[in-house]
Protein backbone atom coordinates (compact mmCIF):
# COMPACT_ATOMS: atom_id res chain seq x y z
CA UNK A 1 0.00 0.00 0.00
CA UNK A 2 1.31 3.56 -0.88
CA UNK A 3 0.67 4.50 2.62
CA UNK A 4 2.71 1.86 4.14
CA UNK A 5 5.61 2.57 1.76
CA UNK A 6 6.01 6.53 2.55
CA UNK A 7 5.71 5.50 6.45
CA UNK A 8 9.37 6.21 7.61
CA UNK A 9 10.87 2.68 8.46
CA UNK A 10 12.04 1.87 11.89
CA UNK A 11 15.45 1.62 13.03
CA UNK A 12 16.17 -2.15 13.44
CA UNK A 13 17.95 -2.71 16.83
CA UNK A 14 20.46 -5.79 16.77
CA UNK A 15 20.96 -7.61 19.76
CA UNK A 16 23.83 -9.98 20.01
CA UNK A 17 22.31 -13.49 21.16
CA UNK A 18 25.22 -15.84 21.16
CA UNK A 19 24.85 -15.95 24.87
CA UNK A 20 23.80 -14.01 27.94
CA UNK A 21 20.53 -12.06 29.23
CA UNK A 22 19.47 -10.89 25.08
CA UNK A 23 15.67 -11.70 26.09
CA UNK A 24 16.07 -8.79 28.41
CA UNK A 25 17.42 -6.60 26.08
CA UNK A 26 14.82 -7.86 23.91
CA UNK A 27 12.11 -6.85 25.71
CA UNK A 28 13.29 -3.54 26.91
CA UNK A 29 13.66 -2.10 23.17
CA UNK A 30 9.71 -3.79 23.03
CA UNK A 31 9.03 -1.26 26.07
CA UNK A 32 10.19 1.65 24.39
CA UNK A 33 8.73 0.53 21.18
CA UNK A 34 11.92 -0.12 19.21
CA UNK A 35 12.33 -2.90 16.85
CA UNK A 36 14.92 -5.88 18.03
CA UNK A 37 16.59 -8.57 15.73
CA UNK A 38 18.87 -11.67 17.54
CA UNK A 39 21.95 -11.57 16.43
CA UNK A 40 23.80 -14.92 15.96
CA UNK A 41 25.82 -15.03 12.77
CA UNK A 42 27.24 -12.23 10.69
CA UNK A 43 24.32 -12.05 8.11
CA UNK A 44 21.99 -11.04 10.82
CA UNK A 45 23.54 -8.31 10.96
CA UNK A 46 22.62 -6.66 7.66
CA UNK A 47 20.98 -4.15 8.17
CA UNK A 48 20.75 -3.20 11.48
CA UNK A 49 21.24 0.53 12.80
CA UNK A 50 22.19 -0.13 16.48
CA UNK A 51 23.76 -2.77 18.39
CA UNK A 52 23.12 -4.45 22.07
CA UNK A 53 25.81 -6.38 23.77
CA UNK A 54 24.30 -8.05 26.66
CA UNK A 55 25.22 -9.31 29.70
CA UNK A 56 26.56 -12.74 30.39
CA UNK A 57 30.17 -14.66 29.93
CA UNK A 58 32.90 -12.81 28.09
CA UNK A 59 34.81 -16.04 27.97
CA UNK A 60 32.03 -17.98 26.32
CA UNK A 61 30.94 -14.87 23.77
CA UNK A 62 34.50 -14.26 23.11
CA UNK A 63 34.93 -18.10 22.01
CA UNK A 64 31.38 -17.59 19.81
CA UNK A 65 32.59 -14.23 18.04
CA UNK A 66 35.55 -15.77 17.13
CA UNK A 67 34.12 -18.97 15.87
CA UNK A 68 31.33 -17.13 13.70
CA UNK A 69 33.36 -14.05 12.54
CA UNK A 70 31.07 -11.82 14.65
CA UNK A 71 34.44 -9.40 15.13
CA UNK A 72 35.15 -7.98 11.99
CA UNK A 73 31.09 -7.16 10.91
CA UNK A 74 30.38 -5.49 14.90
CA UNK A 75 33.47 -3.13 14.20
CA UNK A 76 32.29 -2.18 10.64
CA UNK A 77 28.87 -1.33 12.24
CA UNK A 78 30.75 0.87 14.50
CA UNK A 79 32.77 2.59 11.76
CA UNK A 80 29.73 3.16 10.22
CA UNK A 81 28.44 5.60 13.28
CA UNK A 82 25.95 2.92 14.32
CA UNK A 83 25.50 3.37 18.23
CA UNK A 84 26.45 0.02 20.48
CA UNK A 85 25.83 -0.57 23.95
CA UNK A 86 27.56 -3.02 25.92
CA UNK A 87 26.38 -4.34 29.02
CA UNK A 88 28.44 -5.82 31.75
CA UNK A 89 30.09 -8.51 29.64
CA UNK A 90 29.67 -6.40 26.69
CA UNK A 91 31.68 -4.00 27.92
CA UNK A 92 34.73 -6.37 28.23
CA UNK A 93 34.14 -6.91 24.57
CA UNK A 94 34.41 -3.53 23.95
CA UNK A 95 37.25 -2.06 25.87
CA UNK A 96 40.53 -2.14 24.15
CA UNK A 97 42.62 -3.76 27.22
CA UNK A 98 41.33 -6.49 29.56
CA UNK A 99 43.50 -6.37 33.23
CA UNK A 100 45.20 -9.81 33.92
CA UNK A 101 46.00 -11.03 30.81
CA UNK A 102 42.95 -11.93 28.59
CA UNK A 103 42.86 -10.40 24.68
CA UNK A 104 41.31 -7.58 23.58
CA UNK A 105 37.86 -8.78 21.65
CA UNK A 106 36.03 -5.83 20.05
CA UNK A 107 38.73 -2.69 20.58
CA UNK A 108 36.03 -0.17 20.31
CA UNK A 109 36.52 1.81 23.62
CA UNK A 110 39.35 3.32 24.76
CA UNK A 111 39.73 1.73 28.29
CA UNK A 112 40.80 -1.08 30.46
CA UNK A 113 38.51 -3.39 32.38
CA UNK A 114 38.94 -5.72 35.31
CA UNK A 115 36.78 -8.81 35.25
CA UNK A 116 34.80 -9.57 38.15
CA UNK A 117 36.40 -6.86 39.80
CA UNK A 118 33.75 -6.74 42.65
CA UNK A 119 34.09 -10.28 43.58
CA UNK A 120 32.20 -12.98 42.85
CA UNK A 121 28.36 -13.48 43.24
CA UNK A 122 28.36 -12.87 47.04
CA UNK A 123 29.64 -9.87 46.22
CA UNK A 124 26.76 -8.37 43.52
CA UNK A 125 24.91 -5.61 44.53
CA UNK A 126 22.38 -3.06 43.61
CA UNK A 127 22.76 0.81 43.81
CA UNK A 128 21.51 4.35 42.93
CA UNK A 129 23.93 5.65 39.94
CA UNK A 130 24.48 9.13 38.99
CA UNK A 131 25.21 8.88 35.46
CA UNK A 132 26.03 11.85 33.12
CA UNK A 133 23.12 11.95 30.10
CA UNK A 134 24.39 10.08 27.34
CA UNK A 135 22.73 13.44 25.15
CA UNK A 136 24.62 16.11 24.45
CA UNK A 137 21.96 18.34 25.80
CA UNK A 138 21.50 16.44 28.79
CA UNK A 139 22.95 16.76 32.67
CA UNK A 140 23.35 14.20 35.03
CA UNK A 141 20.64 11.81 36.22
CA UNK A 142 20.28 8.68 38.75
CA UNK A 143 19.01 5.14 37.78
CA UNK A 144 18.83 1.81 39.95
CA UNK A 145 21.58 -0.33 38.55
CA UNK A 146 22.35 -3.66 39.58
CA UNK A 147 26.16 -5.53 39.23
CA UNK A 148 26.38 -8.82 38.87
CA UNK A 149 29.87 -10.24 39.53
CA UNK A 150 30.44 -6.81 37.26
CA UNK A 151 33.94 -5.74 35.62
CA UNK A 152 35.44 -2.57 36.66
CA UNK A 153 36.85 0.16 34.46
CA UNK A 154 40.33 0.58 35.85
CA UNK A 155 41.34 3.26 33.26
CA UNK A 156 39.86 5.47 30.11
CA UNK A 157 41.71 6.62 27.59
CA UNK A 158 41.97 9.83 25.69
CA UNK A 159 39.44 9.15 22.69
CA UNK A 160 37.18 7.66 25.50
CA UNK A 161 35.48 10.01 28.20
CA UNK A 162 33.94 8.25 31.67
CA UNK A 163 30.15 8.32 31.81
CA UNK A 164 29.20 7.22 35.69
CA UNK A 165 31.03 6.30 38.91
CA UNK A 166 30.36 4.70 41.84
CA UNK A 167 30.71 7.24 44.88
CA UNK A 168 34.12 5.08 45.53
CA UNK A 169 35.47 6.57 43.02
CA UNK A 170 34.85 3.36 40.72
CA UNK A 171 34.58 3.73 37.04
CA UNK A 172 31.60 1.94 35.80
CA UNK A 173 30.34 3.54 32.60
CA UNK A 174 32.55 4.95 29.60
CA UNK A 175 31.68 6.03 25.90
CA UNK A 176 33.88 6.78 22.47
CA UNK A 177 31.52 8.40 20.43
CA UNK A 178 28.73 6.20 19.93
CA UNK A 179 29.73 3.40 21.63
CA UNK A 180 28.86 3.04 25.33
CA UNK A 181 30.33 0.27 27.72
CA UNK A 182 28.64 -0.09 31.04
CA UNK A 183 29.35 -2.22 33.99
CA UNK A 184 25.38 -2.70 34.78
CA UNK A 185 22.29 -3.79 34.00
CA UNK A 186 19.43 -1.43 33.40
CA UNK A 187 17.48 -4.36 31.33
CA UNK A 188 16.90 -6.14 34.33
CA UNK A 189 16.38 -3.04 36.48
CA UNK A 190 12.98 -1.42 34.75
CA UNK A 191 15.44 0.86 33.19
CA UNK A 192 14.76 2.19 29.66
CA UNK A 193 16.79 5.45 29.12
CA UNK A 194 20.02 3.66 27.51
CA UNK A 195 17.50 2.03 25.18
CA UNK A 196 15.61 5.06 24.36
CA UNK A 197 18.85 7.01 23.98
CA UNK A 198 20.11 3.99 21.51
CA UNK A 199 17.08 3.73 19.14
CA UNK A 200 16.90 7.57 18.62
CA UNK A 201 20.79 7.86 18.23
CA UNK A 202 20.25 4.76 15.53
CA UNK A 203 17.05 6.69 13.95
CA UNK A 204 19.78 9.66 13.41
CA UNK A 205 22.75 7.49 12.21
CA UNK A 206 20.11 5.66 9.91
CA UNK A 207 18.14 9.13 8.01
CA UNK A 208 22.84 10.33 8.27
CA UNK B 1 25.03 26.20 64.63
CA UNK B 2 23.86 24.99 61.25
CA UNK B 3 25.54 21.54 60.29
CA UNK B 4 26.61 21.63 56.70
CA UNK B 5 25.01 18.47 54.96
CA UNK B 6 26.75 15.89 54.10
CA UNK B 7 26.11 14.32 50.36
CA UNK B 8 23.77 11.85 50.84
CA UNK B 9 25.32 8.30 50.15
CA UNK B 10 23.48 5.98 47.77
CA UNK B 11 22.33 2.77 49.68
CA UNK B 12 24.53 -0.16 48.18
CA UNK B 13 22.49 -3.29 48.70
CA UNK B 14 23.80 -6.85 48.15
CA UNK B 15 22.28 -10.45 47.78
CA UNK B 16 19.12 -8.39 46.56
CA UNK B 17 16.27 -11.14 44.77
CA UNK B 18 17.39 -8.74 41.00
CA UNK B 19 21.55 -10.25 41.88
CA UNK B 20 20.62 -13.22 42.63
CA UNK B 21 18.02 -14.23 40.01
CA UNK B 22 20.59 -12.02 37.99
CA UNK B 23 22.88 -13.86 37.89
CA UNK B 24 20.97 -16.71 36.52
CA UNK B 25 19.59 -14.72 33.37
CA UNK B 26 23.15 -14.17 32.69
CA UNK B 27 24.05 -17.42 32.29
CA UNK B 28 20.89 -18.17 29.83
CA UNK B 29 21.90 -19.59 26.38
CA UNK B 30 24.66 -21.04 27.92
CA UNK B 31 26.08 -24.58 28.95
CA UNK B 32 26.87 -25.32 32.75
CA UNK B 33 29.24 -28.05 32.97
CA UNK B 34 30.00 -30.61 35.87
CA UNK B 35 33.27 -30.79 36.69
CA UNK B 36 35.09 -32.80 39.23
CA UNK B 37 39.00 -31.67 38.84
CA UNK B 38 40.81 -28.05 38.01
CA UNK B 39 41.90 -29.61 34.67
CA UNK B 40 38.34 -30.27 33.92
CA UNK B 41 37.32 -26.73 34.60
CA UNK B 42 40.12 -25.74 32.45
CA UNK B 43 38.43 -27.65 29.77
CA UNK B 44 34.84 -26.57 30.52
CA UNK B 45 36.31 -22.37 30.27
CA UNK B 46 38.07 -23.13 27.08
CA UNK B 47 35.12 -24.86 25.72
CA UNK B 48 33.03 -21.78 26.28
CA UNK B 49 31.03 -22.79 29.54
CA UNK B 50 29.30 -19.96 31.35
CA UNK B 51 29.82 -21.75 34.97
CA UNK B 52 30.73 -24.82 35.84
CA UNK B 53 29.39 -27.49 38.62
CA UNK B 54 32.34 -28.77 41.06
CA UNK B 55 31.49 -31.76 42.51
CA UNK B 56 33.43 -34.81 43.53
CA UNK B 57 31.91 -37.57 41.13
CA UNK B 58 29.91 -37.22 37.69
CA UNK B 59 26.09 -38.33 38.52
CA UNK B 60 26.99 -41.75 36.81
CA UNK B 61 30.07 -42.61 39.02
CA UNK B 62 27.36 -41.26 41.75
CA UNK B 63 24.93 -44.39 40.25
CA UNK B 64 27.66 -46.74 39.76
CA UNK B 65 29.20 -46.27 42.74
CA UNK B 66 25.99 -46.38 45.38
CA UNK B 67 26.35 -45.74 48.77
CA UNK B 68 25.02 -41.95 50.09
CA UNK B 69 26.64 -39.19 48.12
CA UNK B 70 27.25 -35.50 50.26
CA UNK B 71 29.02 -32.34 49.84
CA UNK B 72 32.28 -32.27 47.63
CA UNK B 73 35.36 -31.68 49.65
CA UNK B 74 35.75 -28.17 50.13
CA UNK B 75 39.53 -28.16 49.10
CA UNK B 76 38.34 -29.83 45.71
CA UNK B 77 36.18 -26.70 45.70
CA UNK B 78 38.68 -24.29 46.49
CA UNK B 79 41.33 -25.49 44.12
CA UNK B 80 38.32 -25.35 41.16
CA UNK B 81 37.78 -21.80 42.14
CA UNK B 82 41.30 -20.77 41.90
CA UNK B 83 41.99 -21.96 38.14
CA UNK B 84 38.52 -20.55 36.55
CA UNK B 85 37.51 -16.90 36.28
CA UNK B 86 33.62 -18.09 35.34
CA UNK B 87 30.96 -19.07 38.24
CA UNK B 88 31.30 -21.58 39.92
CA UNK B 89 28.28 -23.69 41.61
CA UNK B 90 28.13 -26.48 44.00
CA UNK B 91 25.89 -29.08 45.49
CA UNK B 92 24.16 -29.36 48.96
CA UNK B 93 22.00 -32.14 49.63
CA UNK B 94 18.49 -31.88 49.76
CA UNK B 95 17.46 -29.95 52.88
CA UNK B 96 20.94 -30.13 54.18
CA UNK B 97 21.20 -26.65 55.76
CA UNK B 98 24.40 -27.00 57.25
CA UNK B 99 26.35 -27.87 53.84
CA UNK B 100 24.35 -25.25 52.27
CA UNK B 101 26.05 -22.99 54.85
CA UNK B 102 29.58 -24.59 54.60
CA UNK B 103 29.09 -23.71 50.33
CA UNK B 104 28.40 -20.26 51.41
CA UNK B 105 31.51 -19.63 53.40
CA UNK B 106 33.32 -20.80 50.33
CA UNK B 107 31.90 -18.31 48.69
CA UNK B 108 30.98 -20.32 45.59
CA UNK B 109 28.53 -18.22 42.94
CA UNK B 110 25.40 -21.09 43.31
CA UNK B 111 24.35 -23.43 45.65
CA UNK B 112 22.46 -26.34 43.44
CA UNK B 113 20.04 -28.31 45.82
CA UNK B 114 20.64 -31.57 44.47
CA UNK B 115 18.93 -34.43 44.31
CA UNK B 116 21.47 -35.83 42.58
CA UNK B 117 22.96 -35.93 46.35
CA UNK B 118 21.24 -38.66 48.79
CA UNK B 119 18.53 -36.38 50.54
CA UNK B 120 19.57 -35.57 54.31
CA UNK B 121 15.95 -34.16 54.90
CA UNK B 122 12.54 -36.07 54.36
CA UNK B 123 10.46 -33.21 55.10
CA UNK B 124 11.96 -30.18 54.39
CA UNK B 125 13.97 -28.33 51.33
CA UNK B 126 16.53 -25.75 52.52
CA UNK B 127 14.78 -22.70 53.61
CA UNK B 128 16.66 -20.77 51.07
CA UNK B 129 15.57 -16.83 52.04
CA UNK B 130 18.18 -17.59 54.98
CA UNK B 131 20.98 -17.37 52.51
CA UNK B 132 22.72 -14.51 50.62
CA UNK B 133 24.22 -17.10 48.19
CA UNK B 134 21.64 -17.85 45.20
CA UNK B 135 20.00 -21.32 44.83
CA UNK B 136 18.98 -23.51 42.12
CA UNK B 137 16.56 -26.34 42.76
CA UNK B 138 15.53 -29.16 40.73
CA UNK B 139 11.58 -29.87 39.22
CA UNK B 140 9.37 -32.27 37.09
CA UNK B 141 6.70 -30.59 37.38
CA UNK B 142 4.88 -26.84 37.82
CA UNK B 143 4.10 -27.47 41.46
CA UNK B 144 7.96 -28.58 42.53
CA UNK B 145 8.93 -25.67 40.65
CA UNK B 146 7.02 -22.82 42.29
CA UNK B 147 7.26 -24.81 45.65
CA UNK B 148 10.66 -24.60 45.40
CA UNK B 149 10.87 -21.02 44.02
CA UNK B 150 8.52 -19.89 47.10
CA UNK B 151 11.40 -20.93 49.13
CA UNK B 152 13.73 -19.13 47.85
CA UNK B 153 15.14 -20.87 44.90
CA UNK B 154 16.58 -18.02 41.88
CA UNK B 155 16.90 -20.59 39.55
CA UNK B 156 15.56 -23.58 38.54
CA UNK B 157 16.36 -26.86 36.01
CA UNK B 158 14.43 -29.57 34.81
CA UNK B 159 15.94 -32.73 36.60
CA UNK B 160 15.83 -35.33 33.67
CA UNK B 161 17.38 -38.60 34.95
CA UNK B 162 20.84 -37.79 36.11
CA UNK B 163 23.57 -39.86 34.96
CA UNK B 164 22.48 -41.68 32.29
CA UNK B 165 23.33 -39.86 29.00
CA UNK B 166 19.35 -40.85 27.98
CA UNK B 167 17.58 -37.73 27.16
CA UNK B 168 14.10 -38.72 28.04
CA UNK B 169 13.20 -37.68 31.30
CA UNK B 170 14.10 -34.71 30.91
CA UNK B 171 12.14 -33.86 27.83
CA UNK B 172 9.55 -34.92 29.96
CA UNK B 173 9.50 -32.93 32.60
CA UNK B 174 10.04 -29.87 30.75
CA UNK B 175 7.30 -30.42 28.55
CA UNK B 176 5.39 -31.20 31.84
CA UNK B 177 5.86 -27.95 33.13
CA UNK B 178 5.30 -25.99 29.45
CA UNK B 179 2.12 -28.19 29.89
CA UNK B 180 1.00 -27.17 33.43
CA UNK B 181 1.76 -23.34 32.53
CA UNK B 182 -0.11 -23.40 29.09
CA UNK B 183 -2.63 -24.61 31.37
CA UNK B 184 -3.37 -21.62 33.45
CA UNK B 185 -3.60 -19.33 30.85
CA UNK B 186 -6.74 -17.81 30.85
CA UNK B 187 -8.11 -19.53 34.05
CA UNK B 188 -10.11 -17.78 36.29
CA UNK B 189 -9.32 -16.22 39.77
CA UNK B 190 -11.03 -18.83 41.09
CA UNK B 191 -9.46 -21.72 39.03
CA UNK B 192 -5.83 -20.10 39.31
CA UNK B 193 -6.67 -19.85 43.13
CA UNK B 194 -7.72 -23.99 43.47
CA UNK B 195 -4.22 -25.06 41.56
CA UNK B 196 -2.14 -22.99 43.84
CA UNK B 197 -4.13 -24.70 46.71
CA UNK B 198 -3.24 -28.20 44.87
CA UNK B 199 0.46 -26.94 44.15
CA UNK B 200 0.88 -25.77 47.86
CA UNK B 201 2.20 -22.50 46.49
CA UNK B 202 0.85 -18.75 47.47
CA UNK B 203 -2.03 -17.63 44.54
CA UNK B 204 0.46 -14.26 43.64
CA UNK B 205 2.90 -16.99 42.21
CA UNK B 206 0.89 -19.11 40.12
CA UNK B 207 -0.88 -15.74 39.09
CA UNK B 208 2.65 -14.29 38.36
CA UNK B 209 3.75 -17.55 36.45
CA UNK B 210 0.24 -17.14 34.25
CA UNK B 211 0.76 -13.56 33.44
CA UNK B 212 4.50 -14.31 32.40
CA UNK B 213 3.84 -17.32 30.68
CA UNK B 214 6.94 -18.55 31.80
CA UNK B 215 8.56 -19.43 35.32
CA UNK B 216 9.42 -16.63 37.08
CA UNK B 217 13.10 -17.62 37.73
CA UNK B 218 15.54 -18.50 34.53
CA UNK B 219 14.92 -22.54 33.82
CA UNK B 220 17.62 -25.10 32.71
CA UNK B 221 17.38 -28.22 31.32
CA UNK B 222 19.51 -31.09 33.20
CA UNK B 223 19.85 -35.11 33.66
CA UNK B 224 20.47 -37.30 30.56
CA UNK B 225 22.10 -34.52 28.11
CA UNK B 226 24.88 -36.00 25.81
CA UNK B 227 25.41 -34.81 22.29
CA UNK B 228 24.53 -31.24 20.93
CA UNK B 229 21.75 -32.23 19.16
CA UNK B 230 20.65 -33.10 22.88
CA UNK B 231 21.49 -29.54 24.01
CA UNK B 232 19.61 -28.24 21.37
CA UNK B 233 16.53 -30.30 21.29
CA UNK B 234 15.86 -28.92 25.19
CA UNK B 235 16.91 -25.59 23.73
CA UNK B 236 13.78 -25.94 21.15
CA UNK B 237 11.85 -26.88 23.92
CA UNK B 238 12.09 -23.66 25.33
CA UNK B 239 14.97 -24.06 28.14
CA UNK B 240 17.21 -21.36 28.65
CA UNK B 241 20.04 -23.04 29.08
CA UNK B 242 21.51 -26.42 29.77
CA UNK B 243 23.29 -28.40 32.62
CA UNK B 244 25.42 -31.18 31.27
CA UNK B 245 26.92 -33.71 33.81
CA UNK B 246 28.30 -36.74 33.19
CA UNK B 247 28.04 -36.28 29.28
CA UNK B 248 31.27 -34.22 29.03
CA UNK B 249 33.83 -36.07 30.67
CA UNK B 250 32.13 -39.68 30.68
CA UNK B 251 32.67 -39.24 26.15
CA UNK B 252 35.40 -39.87 24.17
CA UNK B 253 36.57 -37.09 23.46
CA UNK B 254 35.41 -34.16 26.24
CA UNK B 255 37.20 -30.98 24.86
CA UNK B 256 35.34 -31.33 21.71
CA UNK B 257 32.09 -32.51 22.97
CA UNK B 258 32.08 -29.90 25.10
CA UNK B 259 32.95 -26.95 22.75
CA UNK B 260 30.39 -28.61 20.51
CA UNK B 261 27.34 -28.50 23.00
CA UNK B 262 28.13 -24.72 23.67
CA UNK B 263 27.59 -24.06 19.52
CA UNK B 264 24.85 -25.78 19.78
CA UNK B 265 23.12 -24.40 22.62
CA UNK B 266 23.66 -21.02 21.11
CA UNK B 267 22.62 -21.85 17.33
CA UNK B 268 20.10 -24.72 17.97
CA UNK B 269 17.98 -23.31 15.65
CA UNK B 270 20.15 -24.04 12.52
CA UNK B 271 19.93 -27.80 11.73
CA UNK B 272 23.24 -26.49 9.25
CA UNK B 273 25.16 -25.90 12.36
CA UNK B 274 24.17 -28.65 14.51
CA UNK B 275 25.46 -30.85 11.67
CA UNK B 276 28.61 -29.20 11.53
CA UNK B 277 29.53 -29.48 15.22
CA UNK B 278 27.98 -32.94 15.58
CA UNK B 279 30.37 -34.16 13.20
CA UNK B 280 33.45 -36.71 14.38
CA UNK B 281 33.08 -36.22 18.03
CA UNK B 282 33.76 -39.79 18.96
CA UNK B 283 31.23 -42.14 20.77
CA UNK B 284 29.16 -40.39 23.53
CA UNK B 285 28.45 -41.75 26.85
CA UNK B 286 26.89 -45.04 26.70
CA UNK B 287 23.99 -44.60 28.72
CA UNK B 288 21.17 -46.93 30.45
CA UNK B 289 18.00 -46.97 29.13
CA UNK B 290 15.14 -45.86 31.75
CA UNK B 291 13.30 -49.19 32.06
CA UNK B 292 16.52 -50.78 33.19
CA UNK B 293 16.53 -48.47 36.06
CA UNK B 294 14.66 -49.55 39.50
CA UNK B 295 12.14 -46.64 40.99
CA UNK B 296 14.23 -46.94 44.15
CA UNK B 297 17.27 -45.87 41.93
CA UNK B 298 15.70 -42.94 39.98
CA UNK B 299 17.17 -40.06 41.24
CA UNK B 300 14.16 -37.44 39.97
CA UNK B 301 11.56 -39.13 42.31
CA UNK B 302 13.96 -37.36 45.28
CA UNK B 303 12.55 -34.24 46.25
CA UNK B 304 8.74 -33.13 46.37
Amino acid sequence: MAGASRRKRQPVIGVMAVQGDFREHLDTLDAVGAVGREIRLPADLDGVDGLILPGGESTAMRKLYARWGLVAPVKALATRGAPILGTCAGAILLATKIADGDEPVLSLIDMEVRRNAFGRQLDSFETELKMQSLKASGGPTTLRAVFIRAPEILRVGPAASVVAQLEGGEIVAARQGNVVGISFHPEIAGETRLHRWLVEQAATTRRG
Amino acid sequence: MAKRNAPAKAKVAKSTWATKRGLAQMLKGGVIMDVVTPAEAKVAEEAGAVAVMALERVPSDIRRDGGVARMSDPDMIKGIQAVTSIPVMAKARIGHHVEAQILEALNVDYIDESEVLTPADDRFHINKHEFRVPFVCGCKDLGEALRRISEGAAMMRTKGEAGTGNIVEAVRHIRTVKEQIEALKGQSEKRLRAAAKEMRVPYELVKLTMKAGRLPVVNFVAGGIATPADAALSMWLGADGVFVGSGIFKSKSPAKTAAAIVQATTHWANPAILAEVSAGLGEAMKGIEMRTIPDAERLSSRGW
